[in-house]
């Protein structure tokens, strides 16, 4: 069996984001840029699984531009067996959206076939949490999102799969073939050896193109502004249950 | 989380390029010249030549290299490692930049899209009093050079060495050196990764990996870790010019400021205030282009009064009224903090081990009075490549590499530059009238050489013999505090001495992660006492911790435990490498080790 896991490459977690002079977007011209943390943890479960036998094969998937190939080197470098690369040059006012990248994943499954796809449950750049449904859904798999635990059972061609859920811990059983995302507390990410990145190098990386995979990439959302958070202001300390009335009333506006 | 992985898609996305068209050295070599071997129950890999440290010294050393093999239809694995999560990560410098090694080593860089984009548009020297600046006449000459940020230029560097063939990896900390039974230097091991904080192995345990060369060149920067062991092994500040080294620590930021203020090449120095006349040090304004404006303070650390704090004296530096008017409606961008050499010219090291040799600010080739110090470390890489070349084609000695240091115009103008620091040992008037004595009456030719006073850790008065120093409370626009300067989230914390109470500022609805700092958090404190009971039975008591004071990142903090007595809290976490620590501890009692790669500051624009 065959795992595919998509990966995304956005702004270092560690560091600090600022907004473009012009407020078209982020900075990220000299900005450091890795593999999203949620997406290690999914490379991470897609190695282990292959490791104990339940896969034969690990294949990381990214969409972006050519700078993307580090990502897919670092996926390699942990483990991964091949990777495929769908060129897309970001345009800031028109960035990818879930839907879309969705559509290009699902393009992607169906040519490789896998019998399981691993995603991190969200991207920390956008926080959108809705590639992994979105797949699962036109695909028409089954789904099993903020995964903590995943066992694969081989011979009945099943996952189950612990999901973090607000309620406690909820545990689902999936038929393959099947989507699955990844929560922080399902692993903890190997690091790469010098060896390994070394070994990276020869792997193969296959790189497509959208319209190669037949996917209309056209987004109907425009980003028109991007600002920073206005600086919170001082708080204020009220004498009385009347004063707060009247500020909630008159300069609130909130009542 | 997980930097190393971060860095190794870095460095594997770069290293591509490396991968290509390698003549084949022995029969049956990878493609990319490193053979495999399990010795120690450590993986080994070899190469030719072994470079620790992707500053601009270790790239320019490597780009020499290959530049030479290709020449002489040769070939040489050379491999750069970087304890940086990428290259760059862990530069930081001011920086006017003089392009005359790079003139040497890559004389098209101007075609090549260089990151060195701003001439020298003017010179100033201010002397500061509390609330004025009286412009002195400048002693630099900085026509000809650039304002540049040392990181990006070695980001560059690094590129250019991959197009070359050289095999960078960022990520990766050497930690140990590698001896055969003869003594001999025969590389470096990277630390082992993946142990918790309390010693034992966690799930992500690998061990590290032996990085075999037959030459090892330690590229460092100043204070590099396992270059101060080998200086101490060999002897080798007795075998060179023969005085200790100095150092001092340079606070850095970088503003983006109002348009109507910025002028890009503008380059002003300062000295006096906010520093004492017994206190060597100066600051700096660099206008960089992007709006951008470099602005640091340097301290010697040969400094006396252990209350002194180089990092508030920084915030107070840029309340001054000349320099303030600036900053006001710009936005502090990034922030970092590094020690550099002052010793010069009699500070030199004799830089050849057996097995190897020292380059860059790990031996000490940065010249005080021009405040320069990137283009001498980048020639001597570029030395240190050919004496490597001649000795690995042509059997001769690294002993060459020292010859040549002494032909070249690196001895030359660290000599002329000799006597200005040493001057100040002095006061700072006597200071001021020799160094102007030097530069337009002996011109460089002074018959004398004047010597340095004690070691930085051996200045330090007992705090009995002065007041401790209150320092105005950041403003959070122009000015502070540090863990504004860090990260975000902070502890507020009260430290009680017996004489004095300290308060940690904490500010916890600012988001600034300005110096990109982080470490793994479960791994064994990198900040080693040689003897536990130090701080709290001498640091604490004869000097009131004062490593609690030049730390720039606040790593070390005395808290009362439950029983209320005084303990030091090491908050390793924060380091970001700089370290003063290393070179300030009274008894040095800190010892500096090398944390897992991937870790530290995130400098970008520095």
């Amino acid at each position: 069996m065959k795992i595919l896991v998509a990966v995304k490459r956005v702004v270092d977690y560690a560091v600090k984001v600022r907004v473009k002079p012009d407020r078209t977007g982020v900075e990220t011209a000299n900005v450091k840029m890795s593999m999203n943390p949620f997406c290690e943890i999914a490379v991470e479960e897609a190695l282990r699984l292959r490791e104990a036998g339940a896969a034969a094969e690990v294949v990381a998937a990214t969409i972006g531009p050519a700078q993307s190939a580090d990502t897919l080197r670092t996926a390699l470098a942990m483990g991964a067996d091949r990777a495929v690369h769908v060129l897309h040059d970001p345009d800031p006012a028109r960035p990818l959206l879930p839907l879309v990248v969705a559509k290009i994943l699902r393009a992607v499954a169906l040519q490789e076939k896998p019998g399981l796809v691993i995603l991190g449950k969200q991207a920390i750049d956008d926080d959108c949490n809705q590639t992994g449904q979105m797949l699962a859904g036109l695909l028409q798999w089954p789904q099993g999102t903020f995964a903590s635990k995943v066992l694969l059972d081989k011979e009945k061609q099943k996952a189950t799969v612990e999901r973090e859920v607000d309620g406690g811990i909820e545990t689902i059983c999936l038929k393959l073939p099947a989507v699955i995302t990844t929560d922080l507390r399902l692993n903890q990410p190997r690091y790469a050896t010098l060896p390994n990145i070394m070994k990276a190098k020869s792997k193969v990386i296959k790189k497509v193109t959208p319209e190669d995979l037949n996917v209309d990439i056209r987004s109907d959302m425009e980003v028109t502004e991007v600002n920073e958070q206005p600086k919170r202001k001082a708080g204020v300390i009220l004498s009385s249950v009347d004063e707060l009335l009247d500020k909630l009333k008159n300069e609130a506006r909130v009542l | 989380m997980h930097r190393a992985i971060r860095a190794a898609a870095a460095a594997a996305g770069r290293g591509l390029s490396s991968a290509r068209g390698a003549s084949p050295r022995s029969p049956g070599a990878p493609a990319w010249g490193a053979i495999r071997w399990l010795c120690s129950g450590r993986e080994a890999l070899s190469y030719d030549v072994v470079i620790v440290g992707a500053g601009p010294a270790g790239l320019a050393a490597a780009i020499r290299l290959k530049q030479l093999c290709r020449a002489a239809d040769a070939d040489l694995s050379v491999c750069v490692l970087e304890k940086g999560s990428e290259v760059g990560a862990h530069v930081l410098s001011g920086n006017v930049f003089e392009p005359r090694a790079l003139d040497e080593l890559i004389p098209k860089w101007r075609q090549e899209d260089a990151p060195i984009r701003v001439p020298v548009s003017s010179d100033k020297f201010w002397l500061l009093t509390k609330n004025q600046a009286w412009t002195l006449p400048s002693p630099f000459d900085n026509k000809g050079n650039y304002v540049i940020s040392l990181s990006q230029l070695v980001r560059w560097m690094a590129t250019k060495a991959e197009e070359l063939g050289v095999e960078v990896y960022p990520g990766f900390a050497a930690s140990e050196i590698l001896y055969d039974e003869n003594q001999i230097v025969t590389g470096v091991a990277t630390n082992d990764v993946g142990i918790a904080k309390d010693g034992t192995k966690r799930e992500t345990f690998q061990p590290g990996v032996e990085l075999r060369g037959r030459i090892t060149l330690l590229a460092e920067g100043c204070r590099g870790s396992l270059s101060e062991k080998i200086i101490r092994n060999h002897k080798l500040r007795e075998r060179g010019q023969g005085q200790h080294q100095t150092y001092a620590i340079g606070i850095k930021e970088i503003w983006e400021i109002e348009e109507g203020k910025h002028e890009p090449g503008s380059v002003i120095h300062t000295v006096g205030w906010p520093l004492d006349t017994k206190t060597y040090g100066g600051s700096f304004l660099y206008h960089l282009d992007d709006r951008q404006l470099a602005i640091g303070l340097v301290v010697a650390l040969n400094y006396r009064n252990p209350f002194l704090s180089p990092y508030d004296e920084f915030q107070k530096f840029k309340q001054h009224p000349a320099v303030r008017k600036l900053l006001e409606g710009g936005t502090a961008v990034q922030y970092g903090a590094r020690t550099l050499n002052e010793g010069g010219f009699q500070s030199i090291p004799y830089p050849v081990f057996p097995g190897g040799a020292i380059i860059g600010c790990s031996a000490g080739f940065l010249n005080v009075p021009k405040i320069k110090g990137t283009h001498t470390a980048m020639k001597s890489g570029m030395l240190a490549a050919e004496a490597t070349f001649q000795a690995l084609i042509e059997g001769s000695s690294m002993e060459l590499y020292w010859e040549n240091i002494k032909k070249s115009w690196i001895w030359e103008e660290l000599r002329t530059a000799r006597n200005y620091r040493p001057a100040f040992e002095y006061g700072f008037v006597p200071g001021m009238a020799l160094s102007a004595l030097e530069r337009y009456v002996f011109k460089g030719k002074s018959p004398y050489t004047l010597k340095h006073g004690k070691p930085d850790h051996e200045a330090t008065d007992a705090a009995n013999r002065h007041t401790p120093i209150q320092y105005p409370k950041p403003d959070g626009q122009i000015t502070f505090d540090v863990p504004t300067s860090l990260y975000s989230y902070f502890k507020v914390e009260v430290m009680c001495l017996p004489n004095n109470i300290f308060i940690l500022y904490s500010n916890p609805s600012f988001l600034w992660y300005r110096s990109n700092t982080n470490h793994e958090h479960d791994q064994p404190p990198h900040l080693r006492l040689r003897d536990p009971t130090v701080p709290e039975r001498i640091n604490l008591p004869v000097y009131a911790g004062p490593e609690s004071r030049y730390c720039p990142a606040r790593v070390y903090e005395y808290v009362t435990d439950e029983k209320g007595d005084p303990k030091l809290h090491i908050n390793a976490q924060n380091c970001l490498h700089c370290k003063a620590c290393d070179i300030k501890d009274p008894k040095q009692n800190i010892e500096w080790t090398v944390p897992e790669g991937g870790g530290g500051p995130g400098y970008t624009v520095m």
